[in-house]
């Protein structure tokens, strides 16, 4: 799960991570009294939407009065936003964050990730901020710092130390440095994120050491031991028909093609997708019903497939083990029937029941096709909506 | 022949009084699986399915010879429940259960490092050794029926993917000599490099199978691995080959992010390695048998 930028300072300044003042606002009259409560001469405008980029697509602005503040922010919410990371559709701006200016004498890179070859949290720094880390990581790998971070223990103090001298911060500024790292771990660790980042990190001309911008995701599978955290979810950000999915625990993810794919599991899913690519067709979605999904999921997950207006047939494929095919069977024609299917159907069952499931689907009277291999399910749902 | 388990493996559950549980602890029971012990903290002295039910894994390990645990624990808990059985000195924990916090796991690991016990999962079908066609050692949710004993060792990081594996391997006329899902999580027990030095090593295995999918580098890290170790014939595929970056594909670790974890990249690491790649797991069975020359 991510969140906002806002969102992200206000839970690392409670670990102690110096973050600027800031406001969230609603409306461009919001916007302008914050201006005016900040009584600051220079103030930043920043959109809050879950993708970067921002700064390069317009989406963050210096602003010098409450007037000005206004008619910026007007220009911006309710408005997308395009970023490189958006998506060409963008997203639309709902809320404001207006933060006190600050003179930037450098710009640093930090973030904490769970990585998988450490088995543990890594802190990554590197002196030179605000730009691509991922291009950095490709060009200049010794420019960036790493260490692993004791999955019970912590960062250690000789970790924090080495990591603000490879920043090049010294005397007062490293001491702040090693204490904003500490801290950024300690609430990495306690909320159970899988990214905490701050880009830039920045020494100010007046020498304080403070984020000016944090991006914090979280571990889903822990969400449960961190209610003020799942409580930050912004729905607005997320695709209304994967939203609607989660609620009845299905795995979905919407894509830009026209089959709409149904499967068992995450693996066979993510192989139909490919099949389908391989015999011409594009996926219109990643969906996994689950090991042990029923009559009442299928006939679920069928009604958020064909909620998807670029859907122009459906592959449905089922490995059941736990799962018995006649039961798919029975979901898939029930569910056809209640939503008046009208796209072309091909579904291809294996495993437990399998002739009965075929059984059923055969006698149901729907017009549907059946295949045997997952390679022949693809051929034919190709086939038909063509 | 097979790896890890074989038909006299002693089993004990954890988690066995729950629904979970106690379904496929039935299941295994049904497959000829020796499940000599079930654990439920608070529920020790009962006997449920003919199976004597103990607070700790310890007795149940005392009491039963048992040396292999199978964990049906809820994921809030299941951390807890893979130390117990390393801290029993057991030979081997496999997790089922998903949804398992990553903190969680990075501290199991950090536990059981130094001890003897290894471990599979989570988030995974479990393993299988198919003793007959209708029996065997059976850990975990996958359908029996589909396996039959023979001569393919499987390793993946996908569920029902495996099972497409396996019964495409059953369906030509195959078999596999022990099937292992090693599950989907970003961090966890038994990685693919463990599996396939175990087959590697195992007399009863002739070819192996492996199932990848994105996310991370472990494939890549296998086929280097492979290309100095393995000499048995190795036929491959990868999921996910049309997910988008950043999408995290069902599965924890799924996830193409930093641009890396493509199928692109590792699909070319694996026919580097001299691995049969196959563009659709529906040819998986059919490579296998071609390259074996049955």
């Amino acid at each position: 799960m991510n969140i906002h930028e806002f969102q992200a300072k206000q839970l690392l300044a409670k670990f102690g991570v110096p973050v600027s003042r800031g406001i969230a606002c609603k409306t461009a009259d919001e916007v302008g009294k914050a201006f005016t409560t900040l009584g600051e001469p220079l103030a930043v405008v920043k959109v809050q939407i879950h993708a970067g980029g921002r700064g390069k697509a317009g989406g963050v602005k210096l602003v010098r009065s409450a007037d000005e503040a206004r008619k910026v922010a007007a220009g911006l919410l309710g408005k997308a936003l395009v970023t490189h990371q958006t998506g060409p559709e963008g997203r639309v701006v709902q809320t404001i964050y207006v933060e006190a200016g600050s003179d930037i004498a450098r710009e640093m890179y930090l973030a904490v990730v769970m990585d998988r070859g450490a088995q543990a949290p890594v802190v990554i720094a590197a002196a030179e901020g605000g730009m691509d880390i991922e291009e950095l990581a490709a060009h200049k790998p010794q420019a960036i710092a790493r260490h692993r971070v004791h999955p019970i223990k912590g960062l250690l103090g000789f970790q924090a130390r080495a990591l603000t001298k490879h920043l090049g911060l010294a005397g007062d500024q490293a001491k702040a440095g090693a204490k904003l790292i500490s801290s950024l771990v300690k609430a990495f660790m306690e909320l159970d994120c899988s990214l905490a980042e701050i880009n830039p990190m920045i020494v100010t001309k007046q020498g304080e050491v403070k984020a000016l911008d944090a991006k914090m995701s979280f571990d889903d599978n822990a969400l449960f031991r961190h209610k003020e955290v799942a409580e930050l979810r912004d729905v607005n950000e997320e695709d209304p028909k994967e939203v609607e999915a989660k609620k009845f625990d299905l795995n979905y993810i919407a894509l830009s093609g026209n089959i709409g794919c149904m499967v068992n599991g995450a693996g066979l899913a993510m192989a139909t997708m490919d099949v389908i690519q391989l015999k011409g067709g594009m996926p219109a979605n990643f969906l996994d019903v689950g090991g042990g999904a029923n009559k009442q999921q299928v006939t679920n997950a069928f009604k958020i497939l064909l909620s998807d207006k670029n859907v122009k047939g459906i592959l449905v494929n089922i490995f059941g083990g736990i799962m018995k095919c006649d039961t798919i069977a029975e979901g898939v024609i029930a569910a056809a029937k209640e939503t008046r299917l009208s796209v072309p159907l091909v579904v291809r069952l294996e495993g437990t029941n399998v002739e009965l499931g075929r059984k059923l689907l055969q006698e149901s009277g729907l017009n549907l096709q059946t295949a045997t291999s997952l390679d022949e399910a693809a051929e034919k749902i190709v086939a038909a909506i063509r | 022949m097979s790896v890890l388990v074989d038909g006299n493996t002693r089993i004990l559950c954890q988690g066995f009084t729950g629904e979970a549980g106690l379904f496929h602890s039935k299941n295994s029971l049904a497959y000829g699986t020796k499940v000599v012990a079930g654990v439920t903290p608070g529920k020790g002295g009962q006997t449920i399915e003919g199976v004597p039910v103990f607070d700790t894994v310890r007795e149940a390990k005392q009491a039963t010879g048992a040396t292999v645990s199978m964990v049906y624990v809820p994921a809030a808990f299941t951390a807890d429940a893979i130390c117990e059985g390393v801290d029993a000195g057991l030979d081997l924990v496999v997790t089922i259960t998903e949804g398992i916090p990553v903190a969680d796991m990075a501290f199991v690991k950090d536990f059981a490092k130094g001890s003897k016990t290894r471990l599979i999962g989570p988030n995974c079908p479990g393993i299988i050794t198919p003793v007959t066609d209708k029996t065997g050692c059976k850990i975990g949710i996958m359908p029996a029926y589909i396996h039959r004993p023979g001569r393919v060792g499987i390793v993946s990081r996908s569920g029902t993917l495996t099972y497409e594996a396996v019964w495409q391997v059953t369906s030509v006329g195959m078999g596999q000599s022990t099937c292992i899902g090693i599950g989907g999580d970003p961090i966890k027990g038994l990685d693919f490099i463990d599996c396939l030095q175990l087959f590697q090593d195992d007399p009863g295995t002739d070819g192996i199978i492996m199932i990848g999918e994105i996310g991370g580098t472990a494939e890549e890290e296998a086929c280097e691995f492979l290309r100095g170790y393995v000499k048995k014939p190795v036929v491959g595929f990868i999921a996910g080959a049309t997910a988008p970056p950043g999408k995290r594909m069902g599965h924890a670790g799924a996830i193409i992010s930093g641009g890396k974890g493509t199928a692109k990249d590792k699909k070319a690491a694996m026919q580097k390695a001299g691995v049969h790649v196959c563009d659709t797991p529906s040819v998986l069975g059919a490579t296998m048998k071609k390259v074996l020359g049955r």
